[in-house]
């Protein structure tokens, strides 16, 4: 075929169709956010003393965490659907902080025996099964919407696109979840959205790749 | 291209044309250190046309075009190189002589030859826009489809195209 019938033949369909890879990235956040909120309130709802809760530092530590790896996980999302954008991974480092002063101020406030307990906690099982189901439908819009992006590496694409899924869910889990140990949180929260993160790997190999 | 994404087909094809010897030459190039034979630069710039089009939502409009259509080369040419068993070194494509004006623009496979083995309902669409050169109202009529439609099928046709030159290179 000469190229320059593949030219024409392509410009035929010049008119485009639908919203930009980073318009349908923002909506599929939406609708993850929206979903993974609908299903936590309908399913586990809110723990009993919230309120109280938001008093509690390990508390609020834990959602601002969840929700910061949200937020960078997104930003790497968006980076990583354009060929040519450098990945912004500076943005992991401000969970991570979190994470390690959470991680600090518990080894220092607590007695050394509890903390097997702390890391242990109530509700592990729970955890690990929440966060992978709130999270299906938000990973599913993203990768839908990462279907006409671009990137480099369809596998990272994929992985990426579970981080995100994963810590939207966590943040919404985490209403719902009375254990605030932030040895809990780095233990069980991250093999369950690391869980996503291999669900969208392995997807993403297959479905992003270009 | 902002044009072409507005749908403005003339700005498009234009875009198109002038941007595939640029294309040309930096598939020479890449094929070149890679130690293969640069008759396959026309193949590579096929499919980073394709690929250009396929993937053209991808595309920021207020970022610059350039290093956007460069990503896209690169990932094409090394996904060529890769199935073909070279690990040539890719990693800059700084020097770039330029390519002879005229240029006889035939690839060595045939991408219609290719859509032959899609399904039906995309095959004829392809074939109609592609061999018949009708547009989307005609192909769409002619096929007695909705425009639509014409249009799932020409995207579903040039994805599975875009999997089947990767698959055949």
């Amino acid at each position: 075929m000469k190229t320059d019938d593949l030219i024409t033949a392509l410009s035929r369909d010049a008119k485009r169709t639908g919203p930009s890879v980073q318009g349908r990235i923002a909506m599929a956040v939406a609708l993850g956010i929206a979903s993974a909120f609908a299903l936590m309130m309908a399913s586990l709802g809110m723990r009993p003393d919230v309120t109280a809760a938001t008093r509690n530092m390990l508390f609020d530590l834990k959602i601002v965490l969840v929700a910061t790896l949200a937020v960078a996980a997104v930003a790497l999302v968006r980076a990583v659907a354009r060929p040519e954008a450098a990945l912004p991974k500076v943005v992991l480092l401000v969970p991570a902080l979190i994470l390690l002063f959470g991680i600090g101020h518990e080894v220092a406030t607590q007695l050394p025996a509890a903390l097997p307990g702390r890391l242990v906690g109530d509700k592990w099982a729970v955890c690990l099964v929440a966060i992978p189901l709130l999270g299906a439908l938000p990973l599913a819009a993203i990768l839908t919407a990462m279907s006409a992006a671009a990137p480099r590496d369809a596998t990272l694409a994929g992985a990426l696109s579970g981080l995100a899924a994963g810590a939207i869910a966590a943040t919404f889990y985490g209403l719902h979840c009375t254990d605030d140990s932030p040895l809990f949180v780095a233990t069980w929260y991250s093999l369950a959205i690391g869980m996503l993160a291999a669900a969208g790997a392995g997807i993403g190999r297959r479905v992003l790749a270009w | 291209m902002r044009a072409g994404l507005a749908g403005d087909e003339g700005a498009y094809r234009r875009l198109l044309r002038e941007l595939t010897p640029f294309l040309r030459t930096l598939a020479r190039s890449g094929l070149a250190r890679a130690g293969r034979p640069t008759a396959e630069a026309e193949d590579i710039a096929q499919d980073v046309l394709i690929a250009i089009h396929t993937r053209r939502s991808s595309w920021i409009a207020s970022e610059p075009l350039v290093p956007w259509i460069r990503a896209i080369l690169k990932h094409k040419l090394i996904d060529f190189l890769r199935r073909r068993g070279t690990t040539g070194h890719i990693d800059t494509f700084a020097e770039v002589i330029a390519a002879p004006a005229e240029e006889p623009g035939i690839a060595t496979r045939d991408v219609v030859k290719l859509a032959e083995s899609l399904p039906s309902g995309q095959k004829a669409v392809i074939r109609a826009m592609f061999v018949d050169g009708h547009n989307t109202q005609e192909t769409a009529s002619a096929l007695q489809m909705s425009e639509g439609a014409v249009r799932v099928s020409l995207h579903r046709g040039l994805a599975g195209l875009a999997k089947m030159l990767r698959g055949s290179i």
